[in-house]
């Protein structure tokens, strides 16, 4: 298959129309800007819909609209305007909504910065609305990833019920990479999949018999719910994802997600030249996280990790210590408001944690 | 192997084409690993423009550098900008018709070429970008000058084919300053 040069928004985008996604609805904010623009030309050659939101709000909502009849449908925005998500995203999570959001990731808090940066992981993996429900996520690292999650995310999304975030950032959003796109799905695959979930969809159906899009109600109804939703969340061991690189005999253990993952396995590299045993571990579900990676380290021969995020304070850190709990000295490689994690920094750290632990 | 590069100048010389010709051309002639990283912002004409580019035989880590190979550099601003971020033994290609000032290093080599005044004489100041591109590619040799003309024909001849020969033009009087100061 040829490569092709890509953008990341770009390539998340066909690669979502290949998967059959017909509906998308979102508002501008940078640096996502070109996932809708490359909707709104591309959705119309498929028959699909695209429509600019007047906000967050409105385009959440529709993105539950649309997802509740069965076709397959994707928004997208970057963290601050996630965080208007939020209802929504609860919502369609009560109403166990298949749709999948793409968060390309940009300074915060607040309104931030439009440079890249990695500042909503807790938010994404622990609390994307109220209610305390789950979601898998999913945090590429290259614009090709980026294109095999967000393919995969429609299946996943269908096959639980539950809304899929993938955990982008700005420099995944706009570097260009070559990379080979799936298969096109057919007119006919499409429609299949439209009418495999009719029976679920909210249309056509006398209200008492729905299946889904029953979000909470009176009496004991929202406790049956979510006691479903919580047995649906512990089936997703199976799906943890974790890349683990050089840490067979590794002593000093770099643990970086999305963009600075690469960046790290570049650093680990660098390291190992230089004759200092560092090793990779990089979730690549966020959520369901792979805890038992970390807690299954030999803690007599790794002895320190170094845990590299763009984001002040750390934030993937909390999940690394609750697996590590205090068997290992962690430090932090961070950087913040817009500022790009490089190697240089990565080594510079790994330096430190290597006099001191080794 | 790998090989970065940071191309800067003001908005509208012809920065970012610069880059996604470079790494457009290599993904498409050849099976190397390519990533391309646009600054953004609220950059405009005349502002200034910057992109990240580095070209590997392994898997790429980090698409934003602090340490590259190679500068290539339109503008004075952008000299003081980015000449820290040139790796000692590294390459400076510069537009001389601008750039006046030269860096304070005995550290590396520095290539010159006038491309916005090269550009003028051939009738189109625009083609100055392509100019410094064949400078770049006749020095470093990272890629075959025909990987460059066919991008050139790809991405600027499907919308302007017209503007096909110039930029060829343009692209081979670069590749020969860029050979000679080889020597």
């Amino acid at each position: 298959m040829a490569r092709i040069f890509m953008k990341g928004c770009e390539a998340n985008a066909e690669s979502a129309v290949r998967a059959g996604c017909r509906f998308f609805a979102g508002y501008p904010i940078t640096p996502q800007n070109e996932i809708p623009e490359y909707f709104a030309r591309r959705l119309p050659e498929v028959g699909g819909n695209f429509v600019q939101g007047e906000s967050e709000v409105a385009s959440v909502n529709m993105l539950y609209g649309s997802a509740q009849t069965g076709t397959r449908s994707m928004s997208s925005s970057s963290s601050t305007g996630i965080s208007l998500y939020s209802e929504g995203i609860s919502f369609m999570a009560s109403a166990r909504i298949p749709a999948v959001v793409v968060n390309v990731v940009r300074g915060g808090p607040g309104i931030g910065a439009i440079q890249p940066a990695q500042q909503d992981y807790l938010q994404a993996t622990k609390a994307s609305g109220n209610g305390g429900f789950r979601m898998i996520v999913l945090a590429p690292s290259t614009v090709q990833e980026c294109v095999d999650m967000v393919y995969e995310a429609f299946d996943l999304a269908e096959r639980d019920d539950n809304p899929v975030l993938i955990l982008a950032d700005g420099v995944l959003g706009t570097m260009m990479e070559p990379v080979e796109l799936p298969e096109m799905k057919s007119d006919e695959e499409v429609a299949a999949l439209k009418a495999k979930y009719y029976e679920k969809a909210i249309v056509g159906h006398p209200i008492t018999d729905r299946k889904l899009g029953v979000p909470g109600s009176v009496g004991t109804g929202q406790e049956i719910r979510n006691i479903e939703a919580a047995a649906m969340y512990k089936t997703w061991d199976k799906d943890i994802r974790c890349e683990e690189y050089m840490t067979e005999d590794a002593e000093i253990i770099l643990a970086s997600y999305g963009i600075s993952a690469r960046i790290s396995k570049a650093a680990v590299k660098d390291l190992r030249a230089e004759g200092i045993k560092a090793g990779l571990i990089r979730p690549i579900t966020v959520s369901p996280f792979p805890y038992d990676v970390f807690k299954n380290l030999d803690f007599d021969r790794v002895k320190g990790i170094l845990d590299v995020e763009m984001s002040i304070p750390a934030q993937m850190k909390w999940d690394v210590e609750y697996a590590v709990q205090d068997r290992l000295p962690i430090h932090e490689c961070l950087r913040s408001g817009g500022q790009i994690m490089t190697k240089e920094k990565v080594m510079e750290e790994a330096h430190a944690l290597v006099k001191e632990v080794l | 192997m790998e090989r970065d590069l940071i191309a800067a100048g003001f908005g509208g010389q012809g920065v970012m084409m610069f880059g996604t010709l470079l790494a457009q051309g290599t993904t498409d002639a050849t099976d190397k690993q390519v990533t391309y990283f646009p600054s953004y912002g609220a950059e405009m004409r005349g502002g200034t423009a910057n992109c990240y580019v580095a070209i590997s035989d392994d898997a790429i880590g980090a698409p934003v550098m602090d340490q590259v190979d190679d500068l290539v550099i339109f503008n004075d601003a952008s000299l003081e900008k980015f000449i820290g971020k040139l790796k000692k033994g590294g390459t400076l290609f510069l537009n001389t018709s601008i750039v006046k000032t030269r860096p304070d290093r005995d550290d590396i080599t520095i290539v010159e070429a006038p491309v916005t005044e090269m550009a003028l004489e051939m009738g189109n100041a625009k083609v100055l970008n392509i100019i410094m591109l064949g400078v770049y590619v006749g020095y470093s040799q990272v890629i075959d000058k025909e990987v460059i003309l066919k991008a050139i024909e790809h991405k600027i001849g499907a919308k302007r084919p017209q503007l096909v020969p110039l930029n060829n033009e343009a692209f081979e009087k670069g590749l020969e300053i860029g050979k000679a100061a080889r020597k």
